[in-house]
């Protein structure tokens, strides 16, 4: 664990997750997403955990990303908040 | 509405802010979480199950349990999927065929020609043309991605990986047949019907093996009790149920994650997909 | 001063750790769209898999996978980080992403019926049934 790189990523993570929430598109909250869940998995590998980093490079960014683009595709992009 | 989800959200979080000043410091080495069962499993799992990686060998030995009933819930989320979507779809009479020479589009209703025709191919109204290169690309990707997929459970003893993340990999290789092709070719490649056999398979295979241990005269998933009929020592027992689990968990993830993205990306009717 | 120094390093992981809890609650609450609730449920549930990671975290130690040949002449766990967390989330995320899809599909099916996703525009539509 180094701590500077930790706390640099920590504040990528929540600056991805306001922007996940904020953002008008559902589109562009699912590619957000997938970002988070990426820069969530760099920060689980730094911890250590290297399983569980590996299983969210594959889950979270990976295939949650298409069951999300999937989903939008078969409803709407719009959204008012 | 707002204003009342920010108050609720200021007052948690500034609960669980002051509730941090009893935790021990980050990284800690004394920490209450790392001294009791942590350190067993760290001395004793390598001589117990010959298994270096100690996250796989609590994962499938220590805590069977827990990743068995884990395994149902991914089972109960893909058969919950395919009953929400598939089970209520509205069935349409119109098919779309196109003469695959031509590219004549034909919009029969109610009646279909039979699918032993190879000149036509089924579409949908969403057809679009299929792009060669992504095409060719992704079919000679996918072997290797599969390969990695069956090295990733195969090798969760010695280096990162196993049943969990191994199914990831395999479903998304057929996903991605799904989303370069379109969704029928994928469909006949592995049909609806053996992905459906292939998510029981794997909980079976799981609770299968540890009713096996309860026949030998072991306890439900003691995997020691296998020892007498594979001709080893106990401890390479273990280390073989360990497999054997991780098997059947990656069986159940692969098909759930097919059987999740072929009824959320066709709305449950399976024809194109994205 | 030192004093608050070494509280700040130590402690700075779980205090951005429930800020980001926060954003998740605040988005299930407050969002009108139910795919924007969604996004935030899933937040919430890293941000708590996150604080596991966290709590196992160990300084100066490896992952916990055992050398070659560590296994055969004693392990020392201060040497290793606590591989009971890993665990407890790795089935944890991949449970996430299931129910993941299962709510997508519930999402899919109220689009089918009324057409929408937004909260209010549901709520106008069964009001006036």
């Amino acid at each position: 664990m180094i701590w500077e790189l930790d706390l640099a990523i920590l504040i990528l993570v929540i600056v991805a997750a306001i922007g996940v929430i904020q953002v008008k598109d559902l589109l562009g909250c699912a590619i957000l997403f997938s970002a988070y869940s990426f820069l969530m998995c760099l920060l689980w590998a730094i911890m250590g955990a290297v399983d569980v980093a590996f299983t969210e490079a594959s889950v979270g960014a990976g295939v949650s990303t298409v069951f999300f683009v999937a989903a939008v595709f078969r409803t709407t992009r719009r959204t008012k908040d | 509405m707002k204003a009342i989800g920010l108050i609720i959200v200021v007052l948690a979080g500034a609960l669980l802010l002051y509730s941090t000043q009893d935790f021990p410091f980050w990284g800690d080495p004394a920490s209450p979480a790392g001294t009791h069962t942590a350190t067993y499993y760290l001395t004793k799992a390598f001589e117990e199950t010959s298994v270096p990686n100690v996250v796989t060998a609590v994962l499938a030995d220590y805590r069977g349990f827990d990743t068995m009933f884990e395994t149902g819930v991914i089972f109960c989320a893909g058969l919950g999927c395919f009953v929400l979507l598939r089970l209520s779809r509205s069935r349409d009479e119109d098919s779309y065929y196109r003469h695959v020479a031509t590219g004549i589009t034909l919009h029969i209703k109610s009646a279909k020609i039979p699918d032993v025709s190879s000149e036509f191919e089924r579409i949908d109204t969403l057809w679009t043309p299929y792009d060669l290169i992504v095409k060719t690309v992704c079919r000679l990707l996918a072997p290797f991605v599969q390969l990695f997929g069956l090295y990733v459970i195969a090798h969760g003893h010695h280096s990162p990986g196993g049943g969990f993340q191994g199914g990831v990999i395999l479903g998304a290789s057929v996903i991605l047949i799904a989303i370069s092709h379109n969704m029928r070719t994928a469909i006949g490649r592995i049909s609806e019907k053996t992905i459906h056999i292939l998510m029981a398979v794997g909980v079976l295979l799981y609770s299968g093996i540890g009713a096996l241990c309860i026949l030998l005269g072991g306890n439900f998933l003691d995997y020691a009790s296998l020892s007498r009929i594979l001709f080893t020592n106990e401890i390479e027992a273990r280390s073989l149920g360990i497999l054997g689990v991780e098997v059947g968990v990656g069986i159940t993830v692969m098909a759930v994650m097919i059987t999740i993205y072929n009824n959320l990306s066709s709305d449950g009717r399976l024809d194109e997909g994205l | 001063m030192s004093d608050l120094v070494v509280t700040l390093l130590g402690k700075y992981n779980y205090w951005l750790c429930v800020i980001l809890m926060m954003i998740g609650l605040y988005a299930m609450i407050a969002k009108n769209n139910l795919i924007k609730k969604l996004v935030g449920m899933n937040i919430f549930q890293t941000s708590i898999i996150l604080f596991y990671v966290s709590i196992g975290c160990k300084k100066g130690a490896t992952i916990s996978i055992l050398e070659h040949g560590a296994g055969h002449h004693g392990v020392d766990p201060t040497h290793y980080i606590n591989p009971l967390p890993h665990v407890l989330m790795l089935t944890a995320i991949v449970v996430s992403v299931s129910t993941f899809g299962v709510a997508l599909a519930l999402a899919i099916k109220v689009y089918r019926k009324h057409k929408t996703l937004e909260e209010d525009e549901i709520l106008m539509q069964l009001r006036s049934e």
